[in-house]
């Protein structure tokens, strides 16, 4: 059947207009977002004179004014210096490895390459072999990354106590996140459980490490757990405190977990036992899946928490990066008046690159797994 | 500038202390792991700090390098601990570290209730007072009616009290909870006087932009002698680093120092003859070689020397020796002789 072709009917959509010449440009978007109403404008003129009086002393601070390079404090005792960038370069190597040896430096550099090679196809939706890559990832790398940071196989040992700084610091936070997350979901289905022992057990141990400061636990771990232990038994004390942090992170993340189960309803269990799923089988393929996309804040919240409580295993004498930051303080030869001021806005910096690249990566994750849940 | 948490808090691990540990003999183990296990701060300008290299250096730091060179021969036979001041003691006790050399305070309390020993003071600290040049001001009985920044819930708030009421003098305490507060406040010229030991005057000193604008006042007002800590019960081992400290003073008085103690050797002096092993037994006798002083001079120097790269004069800090002075120069770093 032919349609019949009729002549002033267009076969085809027309193609959009631009919008009208008010509506375009520079000009229209500063009505539109910066000076809309009076209020708006008032606000935008007083954020823009704020920035105007507070951002250029910071930026000379930072750039213009910077003592970029020297040998010691006097290059940065100039007066009316800027960051002393030069301190930050002298100890670099210090700040990303601790005091791990120089000529042993490439088994760090190898790891965090390999990390970075592992991660970057795993994060990425399009890539595929996730699964092969997750399993390369979850248990290939941790031993491998052990025996290249630790020693063995032919390599000599590095004992924790000389690791330090950035490199502390990621083996501490990815520790504990990795191991927080499997933890935390069998805490939380265990606090869910209809099994009294499992539940207790649950209940105790989420209530327990939530309802004690982390500084403590790092604290018992380092300072009470030596007098109880036979002499000789000295096990390390990095070890110590990994254990502790994650213990402690999976108490939180069990809560957050326990949150995004209580918020599947109910027909999902019905559903799921109706359709003669178990009970591993129907947690795996409906409920987890649900409730964890619904918690990816609140998992990420912690993560990023988490990355940032690292700086407490400085009051065990584990030099983080912030730790071995404000250790270099103590340098003589370094002391100057702004020489405390630059290490710590580069530890904050760096803090900063991986917490926001986690929020954002969880934000694009949301995005992604958004199946019509989002309250918008 | 103690807090007063710290000794309770190590009293509490003593009960641990009773049933501790470490065996009695020190040396055979550190002989056996073949370095010596020292605790020192997390970080103290000119006592332990890491260079640039990230390599502890410092008074303290020197110490524990003696003391290897006197077991090794070999200065660079130490692993660090750095330790927080309320885990310095547990670690000792529990045998973590073999001493402590950590600007510990030699106090009664600590040295006969902890199960510790102190085995000599390595640096005779106290509390003094810093003023800007400017003030025109050459002693602490001048500071009447001065302000005086200080940190709150310390002994040094307690000594501050007693020094200007002892001596009839008044003064507005500007209190602050932290230390760097305190620091700013000085800086910021919120007081006139600024108190807490005297190392440490030194380490804030060098933060200001004009160190030499400010000035640490000769008075020292309270005692507060830093020295090296081992474990109580092993005699030997007490000995040993006792004897370290001893030699370094006994160096630095017959003039022995690294670049000279070869030739020394060849000295006619019965003193030096003594403590560099030539004539008696007295390093065998401790459980070393009797090269023993020859081994820690080649290897960190003498005292004078330890002080001056460290904190001295020669370093960025440039503290005076003052107290740490020998006694022959009307100091108070005195060594029984060796003999």
């Amino acid at each position: 059947m032919a349609t019949p072709t009729i002549g002033y009917v267009s076969t085809q959509e027309l193609p959009a207009l631009p919008p009208p010449d008010a509506g375009r440009g520079a000009v229209a978007w500063l009505r539109t977002n910066l000076f809309a109403t009076p209020l708006n404008s008032a606000l935008t003129i007083a954020v823009g004179l704020l920035l105007a009086w507070a951002l250029p002393p910071i930026i000379n601070w930072l750039f213009f004014d910077a003592i970029w390079d020297g040998d010691s404090r006097e290059a940065c005792l100039v007066e009316g210096a800027g960051a002393c960038w030069a301190f930050v370069k002298a100890k670099f190597g210090q700040f990303i490895y601790g005091r791990y040896p120089l000529d042993q430096r490439w088994r760090v550099d190898l790891v965090f390459i390999m990390l970075v090679v592992g991660l970057v196809p795993l994060a990425m939706p399009k890539v595929p072999y996730k699964k092969q890559n997750a399993i390369l990832m979850l248990v290939v790398f941790p031993f491998v990354a052990y025996v290249l940071l630790y020693g063995g196989f032919g390599l000599p040992v590095v004992e924790t106590a000389l690791w330090g700084g950035l490199l502390v610091t990621l083996v501490v936070a990815i520790v504990g996140i990795v191991a927080s997350l499997p933890l935390g979901i069998l805490l939380a289905l265990g606090r869910q459980s209809k099994l009294p022992v499992i539940k207790t057990a649950s209940v105790v141990f989420i209530e327990f490490w939530r309802g004690v400061p982390l500084i403590t636990v790092l604290f018992m771990s380092s300072v009470m757990l030596p007098l109880f232990l036979p002499p000789g038994t000295n096990f390390d004390k990095l070890l110590r405190a990994l254990v502790g942090v994650a213990l402690f992170s999976s108490a939180y993340m069990a809560e957050v977990i326990r949150g995004g189960l209580q918020a599947i309803p109910k027909g999902q269990y019905e559903g799921a036992a109706a359709v003669g799923l178990g009970y591993w089988q129907s947690m795996r393929l409906i409920i987890l899946p649900q409730a964890l996309k619904i918690v990816i804040p609140g998992i990420v919240n912690t993560f990023i928490g988490l990355f940032k409580d690292t700086s407490l295993v400085l009051i065990i004498g584990i030099f983080d990066l912030l730790g071995i930051v404000q250790l270099n303080f103590t340098d003589p030869n370094w002391a100057s008046p702004v020489t405390p001021a630059t290490g710590f806005v580069f530890a904050a910096f760096v803090f900063w690159i991986f917490c926001f690249g986690m929020s954002r990566y969880s934000l694009y994750m949301e995005r992604r797994l958004e199946t019509g849940h989002k309250r918008r | 500038m103690k807090t007063y948490l710290t000794p309770a808090l190590a009293g509490a691990a003593i009960l641990a202390a009773g049933m501790s540990v470490a065996g009695a003999a020190t040396l055979d183990d550190v002989k056996a792991k073949g370095f010596l296990q020292c605790g020192v701060s997390t970080g103290l300008a000119g006592f332990s700090n890491p260079d640039d290299a990230g390599e502890w250096t410092g008074l303290d730091v020197d110490y524990c390098r003696a003391i290897a060179a006197a077991i090794f021969n070999d200065p660079k036979a130490v692993k660090f601990s750095a330790l927080s001041a309320k885990e310095r003691f547990t670690a000792l006790q529990s045998g973590e570290i073999d001493v402590l050399v950590r600007n510990s305070t030699w106090t009664m309390s600590r040295d006969t209730q902890l199960g510790l020993a102190f085995a000599g003071v390595n640096y005779y600290d106290g509390q003094g007072f810093m003023v800007k040049k400017g003030l025109g001001v050459a002693s602490a009985k001048e500071l009447d009616g001065a302000s005086v920044c200080v940190q709150t819930g310390t002994t040094t708030e307690l000594n501050l009290s007693d020094y200007f009421k002892a001596n009839g003098l008044t003064y507005n305490p500007v209190v602050f909870e932290k230390l760097e507060e305190v620091n700013a406040a000085y800086d910021a010229g919120r007081c006139d006087v600024y108190t807490t030991d005297a190392s440490g005057l030194y380490a804030i000193r060098l933060t200001f932009s004009n160190p030499d604008e400010h000035v640490v006042l000769p008075e020292i007002i309270s005692k507060e002698p830093l020295g090296p800590v081992v474990r109580q019960g092993d005699g030997q081992w007490f000995n040993i680093v006792k004897w370290t400290h001893n030699a370094l003073l006994n160096a630095e008085e017959a003039g022995i120092t690294q670049a000279n103690v070869e030739e020394m050797k060849s000295s006619e002096n019965p003193d030096v003859k003594r403590l560099l092993g030539l004539d008696g037994g007295f390093g065998e006798s401790i459980g070393l070689s009797n090269d023993w002083v020859v081994n820690i001079v080649k290897g960190v120097g003498n005292y004078g020397e330890l002080f001056e790269r460290n904190v001295g004069t020669t370093s960025p800090l440039g503290i005076a020796r003052g107290q740490n002075a020998l006694w022959t120069d009307g100091g108070l770093q005195y060594a029984p002789p060796v003999r």
